[in-house]
Parts: structure tokens; C-alpha cells; sequence
């Protein structure tokens, strides 16, 4: 009996030994881990469920590359639902527990801005995916943006709106983070595009009919096209009702509803409809001598492919997160945070899904207005209403 | 800008619309409070599940008046599952736990349709086309009055099966005294399992009515059993047609709220509405006071 159990002593010492020395040589085989905590569920899972999709399908595409700096990526996904906590709490999860090298997430403003002092304390380069413009204004150290902002994409609707010569407008927005953020910059930056803002309405981001709101915009005065700044399905019932209260006046979109999802709950309601958004959604309707034509064709192929759903730019913002990030590890030689944030910092030329990237240590998004184009609704369909270029 | 009529009249449409919605849900809540003095905050998921379960078998590639006709009695066997598994089985617990244990169902219900079906929204196509019907300056979609119809036929199809059949006799008995009508021969529990089977099916239908309005997904069940309780308490807790009355007066508040007031407040309208109500008015408009006897 003792004899057996001196026996059995010895070959655990022996095994422990086994594991301690497989652990100490292990750094050979160590992953280097990538986190992203995104809402692929809840009122954002149209963003986030892309993006979590085009984030598996890369890195295991990049993986079955080699890697990157002979080194494979392991991707760590949480689903905060959109709930701005949530995310902070797996925020914190990375940060201690799993002990990433970089986030790549951050599908909405809300989220986002609760996560962002959590990769600011730790020091790790947080890349995100949310529209606002207030995430990368003023510029934080470890903060990044793919998305156009919400600025952006009031100036481009602005400017298709002198064009037509419409110069009067009422907003209705959702009173989510993002909806928010963009009604109040549509508002800042009406005076200097020669906008003049009639009215503003709200919505609840789970409300489930706008009619009173937008009776009200319908009978204000010297109102000539109406804007819907929101994300979600609280557009595509806007949308709905608009056709069902019969208003005439052009409609405008943000680019939160960049999805086919969007197109499919609105309906027929969704004809004419304007909207900024990245090339991503008219690939096809490219012409050839288009920087991004490739990489959105590229893109877009891959992604339908191992998806099975319309491309949206989503899943684009994130692609395009990745790839900054990755090439800037690449550039680096390491994945030593502060010299990964410092190439990311440096990235120029990078033609992505979002437009063509150049940042700065005053620019931590990298894009300009040309990289927004106009589309416009059709039968289901997107087509390009003007070339890029306000 | 003056106070037009037609802006009124729509507003007015859109509080029936809601209304109507808010209608078909304290039916539910009111149903099963009279049978067993539960208040059912589950009473939302089987809404959900009714436009849910019809929009996924849609997807399975039935044709959606089949699904439809499937989603109601598999959403009314969950109710009654639930009374059966949840509710008669803690036996003689109070009436608070009893609420609490809805709640607790209803979250299982929602965590079970996350997984079950997805997180995104989904509509059905609504019965009658999406033409709005224009009346004086304004517009109501057919649908509203597919939902609106559809509240008035079953509140008088419930009308009649409560007033009209034996089965509904021993439900008022229980309602009355439960132990009077167990003494009597009442099965109280396979009576109640069946009252609660039916709250689900009227639930489910109107999951199914008014998914083409608002639109359906794994998580509306939370605020609609607020309002419905809301409207429920307005109405008057145990009548039926004070369900009725009460959810279209809550939708026609909330409306003109979200027209004159500020659209931001909405949803606390049905919230002010149950704290006005418990303190001024605990039986509802048309419910009768509750007078012990001593």
C-alpha cells in the first residue's frame, strides 16, 4: 500500500514538473489575445452581430496566414446587449482577467464612452466602432475610431441638401447616445452650412409608433426636408410612419441604418430615402477607377460567403479595425502596446472598407468627408447618388 | 402654430393604435386575475411569442397563416405550463410571491426566445395592405383597425364563453370563492390551468395582430406587460371591458402626451396613470370596490 502510494507521489511530482516546464516553454505557442466586447444582441445587434462575424472570419483567415509576427491571434468576444455596464464590466474582464494586447469593439457611442477609462487606465489601444464624434474629439491617447463620425455625416447630408436647394429642416431623433450626439451636432454645425433648423423631435429607442412626433414636423412651417438621426428599429418605423402620414418632403437617414435589416423593416416605405455611408454598401456600383473598389469587392465577398447575409458597414468598420491593427503590430515588429498604439498612430494610406485613412496624433480617425458618399434607396436596393466630395 | 383638428385626429389615431395593443394585454391580465387572483407579469411574453414563433415559422418556410394558426395554441400550452408548472405548484403561496414567480417566468421566457429564435427585429406583413386610410386631414393604418377589431371580437367572444358556457360559470364561481367552488365539485385547477392557456392564446393573437405595427423581437414583452398592467389597473382590475377601455385610454394619454406635452415623457404616462390610480381610485374605472364584510 505505501509502497504504491510513494509510487503514484513520484509520478505526480514528475507530471507537475512535466506541466511546469510545458508552461515555461509555452510563450512559443502562446496566442496573442485580441478582445471585443460588442452588442450582437439587444437594439444594436445589427451593428454588433456583423461586426463579432467579420472579426471570427479575419482572424481565423489571418490565423490560417501564419499569424501575425509569427504569432496567432485569439479573439475574445463578450456581448454587452447594449448595455453600456455590461460593457464596462467586460471591459474590465480583458483588461485584468484575460489580458489582451488590444480591443477592437465598442459597437455603439454608449457603450463605447462607458469603456473607454477602463483602455485609458490600462494603456492598451482601444480601436472602436461607434459613430459619435465626442469618442476621438477631444483626442485621448489609447482611443481610435473606424465609423465616419456623426459630423461627418451631418455635413454630407447638409451639403446634398444645398445642392437641391433645401435649406430648412426638422430633426427626429432617438434619444440613444448616438441619435443624441448627432442631432446635437447636426444643430452645431447647421449655421456654418447655411441650415437653418426648424424643430426637433425625439423618440424612445423602443417605441413603437412616431406618428405624433412627426404630425408636429408636418405641420411646422416652412419645414423642407426632415432628418432621422438614430439607430435601430426606431428609424424603420420613422420611416413607416413617414410614408403612412403621407409627407412629401425628402427624407434623410444616418448612417446608423446602414444595413439591408434596415431596408427590410422599412419596406416600401424605405423608397427615396437619402443616406451617407461608406462605398462598402455600393460595391458593385463602383466605377473600376475607385480607390476602394477591390478592397470593398474583396471584403464583401468574403464576408457573404462564410456569413450567408448582405454585407453592411458594420461588419466593415470592424474589418477595417483589424486590419489597422494589425498592420500596425506588423509595422511595430511587436505586440508591445505602446509600440502598436504609436504605429496605429502612424497609419497612412490604408485603404479600408470606411474610405482611404490617414491619421494623426491630432486625428485618431483618419478619415475625410470624400470618404462618405450619398446613397439613396431603391426598390430595396442602394445606389450612389453623387461621386465622393461634398 | 395653432391646434389643428387634423393634427388632433391623428394624434388620436395613433393613441388608438397603441391603445388597442395596450387593449388585447390587460384582457390577458385580467382573465387570469379573475380566475386566480395572480397578476400575470408574463402576460407580455406571450405576445412576444405569438409574432415570434409565427415570424420563425415563416422563416421554416410555412405559409404564415399556418404559423399563425400553430404560434397560438403552442403559446397557450406554454401558458398553461405555466400555471401548471410554476404557479400550482407553489401551492398556497401568497399573492405576492405568486407575482414575483410571473416575473420570474417571464425572464425565462425572454432568455429562452433569445436562444431559441435571435436577438434582431422582425415584422410580418400586415392583413390588409399598408395603404393608410385617410379620414379629415389625417391617416390610420388598416392594420390599427385590424387590431382594434380584433380587441372588440374577443372581448365578446370571452363574454360570451364566461356568461354563456358551464365552463365559464365554474370560472366566475372560482373567481368568487374558490373554496366554495371546490367544495362543489370544481376541478380549481385544471379550470384555472385552462383560464391561463387562454390568456396565453389571447396574447398570442395579439403578438400576431400587431407585429405588422410595431414590430417583434425577443425583448418586448417587459415594457408591454407594464402598460397592459397599467391599463388593466385603469380599466379596473377584474372587469373586462375595463381592459378594454382602460388600454385604449392609456394609448389615447399617451399620445396626446407625446403630441402636446413632450414626446420624451411617454412612457412615464403609464406609470403616473397606475400611481394616480392606486391612490385615488384602487378599483379602477369600472371595477366594483371591494367591500368585506364583517
Amino acid at each position: 500500500m505505501i509502497k504504491a502510494e510513494r509510487t503514484i507521489g513520484k509520478f505526480s511530482v514528475a507530471a507537475l514538473g512535466l506541466a511546469l516546464a510545458a508552461a515555461v516553454a509555452a510563450p512559443a505557442w502562446a496566442q496573442v489575445k485580441v478582445g471585443a466586447v460588442l452588442s450582437a444582441s439587444g437594439p444594436a445587434s445589427f451593428l454588433g452581430d456583423p461586426e463579432k462575424k467579420t472579426l471570427e472570419i479575419y482572424v481565423q483567415d489571418i490565423n490560417a496566414k501564419g499569424g501575425i509576427n509569427s504569432q496567432k491571434l485569439q479573439l475574445i468576444v463578450y456581448d454587452d446587449g447594449g448595455d453600456a455596464n455590461a460593457a464596462r464590466t467586460f471591459a474590465t474582464r480583458l483588461v485584468e482577467e484575460d489580458k489582451v494586447v488590444a480591443m477592437v469593439g465598442g459597437t455603439t457611442t454608449g457603450t463605447t464612452m462607458a469603456m473607454i477609462p477602463v483602455f485609458e487606465d490600462a494603456q492598451i489601444p482601444f480601436i472602436s466602432l461607434a459613430g459619435a464624434i465626442e469618442i476621438i474629439q477631444p483626442v485621448r491617447k489609447w482611443v481610435f475610431k473606424t465609423p465616419h463620425t456623426d459630423r461627418m455625416a451631418c455635413e454630407k447630408i447638409f451639403a446634398d441638401l444645398k445642392r437641391r436647394n433645401l435649406t430648412t429642416v426638422a430633426l427626429i431623433s432617438g434619444t440613444d447616445a448616438f441619435g443624441h450626439s448627432m442631432r446635437d451636432q447636426c444643430i452645431a454645425v447647421a449655421p456654418r452650412a447655411g441650415i437653418k433648423i426648424a424643430t426637433v423631435e425625439n423618440y424612445g429607442p423602443g417605441d413603437s409608433d412616431m406618428t405624433p412626433q412627426l404630425t408636429k414636423i408636418k405641420a411646422t412651417a416652412g419645414v423642407q426636408a426632415v432628418i432621422n438621426t438614430g439607430f435601430g428599429q426606431g428609424p424603420a418605423i420613422v420611416t413607416r410612419n413617414y410614408r403612412q402620414l403621407d409627407i412629401a418632403y425628402p427624407f434623410y437617414q444616418s448612417h446608423g441604418v446602414a444595413s439591408k435589416q434596415f431596408v427590410d423593416l422599412a419596406g416600401a416605405a424605405a423608397n427615396g430615402v437619402r443616406l451617407p455611408a461608406a462605398a462598402l454598401l455600393v460595391a458593385d456600383k463602383l466605377p473600376d477607377s475607385d480607390a476602394q473598389k477591390s478592397v470593398v469587392i474583396a471584403y464583401k465577398k468574403a464576408y457573404e460567403a462564410a456569413a450567408k447575409q448582405a454585407v453592411s458597414t458594420f461588419g466593415g468598420h470592424a474589418y477595417d479595425g483589424l486590419m489597422i491593427l494589425t498592420r500596425a503590430a506588423q509595422r511595430a515588429g511587436s505586440f508591445d502596446k505602446a509600440r502598436v498604439r504609436d504605429e496605429i498612430e502612424r497609419t497612412t494610406g490604408y485603404v479600408g472598407t470606411g474610405g482611404k485613412v490617414n491619421m494623426s496624433p491630432a486625428d485618431h480617425l483618419g478619415l475625410d468627408l470624400s470618404a462618405f458618399r450619398m446613397l439613396e434607396i431603391k426598390n430595396g436596393d442602394w445606389t450612389l447618388v453623387s461621386d465622393s466630395g461634398s | 402654430m395653432g391646434i389643428t383638428m387634423a393634427e388632433f385626429l391623428q394624434f388620436f389615431f395613433s393613441g388608438l393604435t397603441v391603445g388597442a395593443i395596450y387593449a388585447l394585454v390587460a384582457i390577458g391580465f385580467t382573465l387570469i386575475y379573475n380566475a386566480s387572483d395572480v397578476i400575470n407579469f408574463a402576460q407580455g411574453e406571450f405576445v412576444m411569442l405569438g409574432g415570434m414563433i409565427t415570424v420563425f415559422l415563416g422563416y421554416a418556410g410555412l405559409p404564415l397563416p399556418l404559423a399563425a394558426v400553430i404560434a397560438v395554441p403552442v403559446t397557450a400550452a406554454i401558458g398553461f405550463a405555466l400555471y401548471r408548472f410554476a404557479i400550482a405548484a407553489a401551492r398556497e403561496a401568497t399573492a405576492v410571491t405568486l407575482i414575483i414567480i410571473t416575473i420570474g417566468a417571464s425572464i425565462f421566457i425572454r432568455g429562452a426566445a433569445e436562444i431559441a429564435f435571435d436577438k434582431r427585429f422582425h415584422s410580418l406583413p400586415p392583413l390588409f395592405g399598408s395603404n393608410p386610410i385617410r379620414v379629415g386631414g389625417a391617416t390610420i393604418l388598416p392594420q390599427s383597425l385590424v387590431v382594434l377589431g380584433g380587441a372588440l371580437i374577443i372581448l365578446v367572444l370571452l363574454w360570451a364563453f364566461i356568461d354563456r358556457t358551464l365552463f365559464g360559470k365554474a370560472v366566475i364561481a372560482i373567481s368568487a370563492n374558490r373554496t366554495a367552488a371546490r367544495l362543489v365539485g370544481i376541478d380549481t385547477r385544471m379550470i384555472v390551468g385552462v383560464c391561463f392557456a387562454l390568456a396565453a392564446g389571447i396574447g398570442a393573437v395579439a403578438g400576431i395582430l400587431v407585429t405588422p405595427i410595431t414590430l417583434t423581437s425577443y425583448n418586448i414583452g417587459t415594457l408591454l406587460a407594464l402598460k397592459g398592467f397599467a391599463a388593466a389597473m385603469l380599466g379596473g382590475i377584474g372587469s373586462a371591458t375595463g381592459a378594454v377601455v382602460g388600454g385604449v385610454l392609456l394609448g389615447l394619454f399617451e399620445a396626446l402626451a407625446a403630441g402636446y406635452i413632450s414626446a420624451s415623457y411617454k412612457d412615464a404616462v403609464a406609470f403616473v396613470v397606475i400611481v394616480a390610480v392606486l391612490i385615488a381610485m384602487p378599483q379602477g374605472l369600472l371595477g366594483k370596490a371591494k367591500i368585506e364584510r364583517v
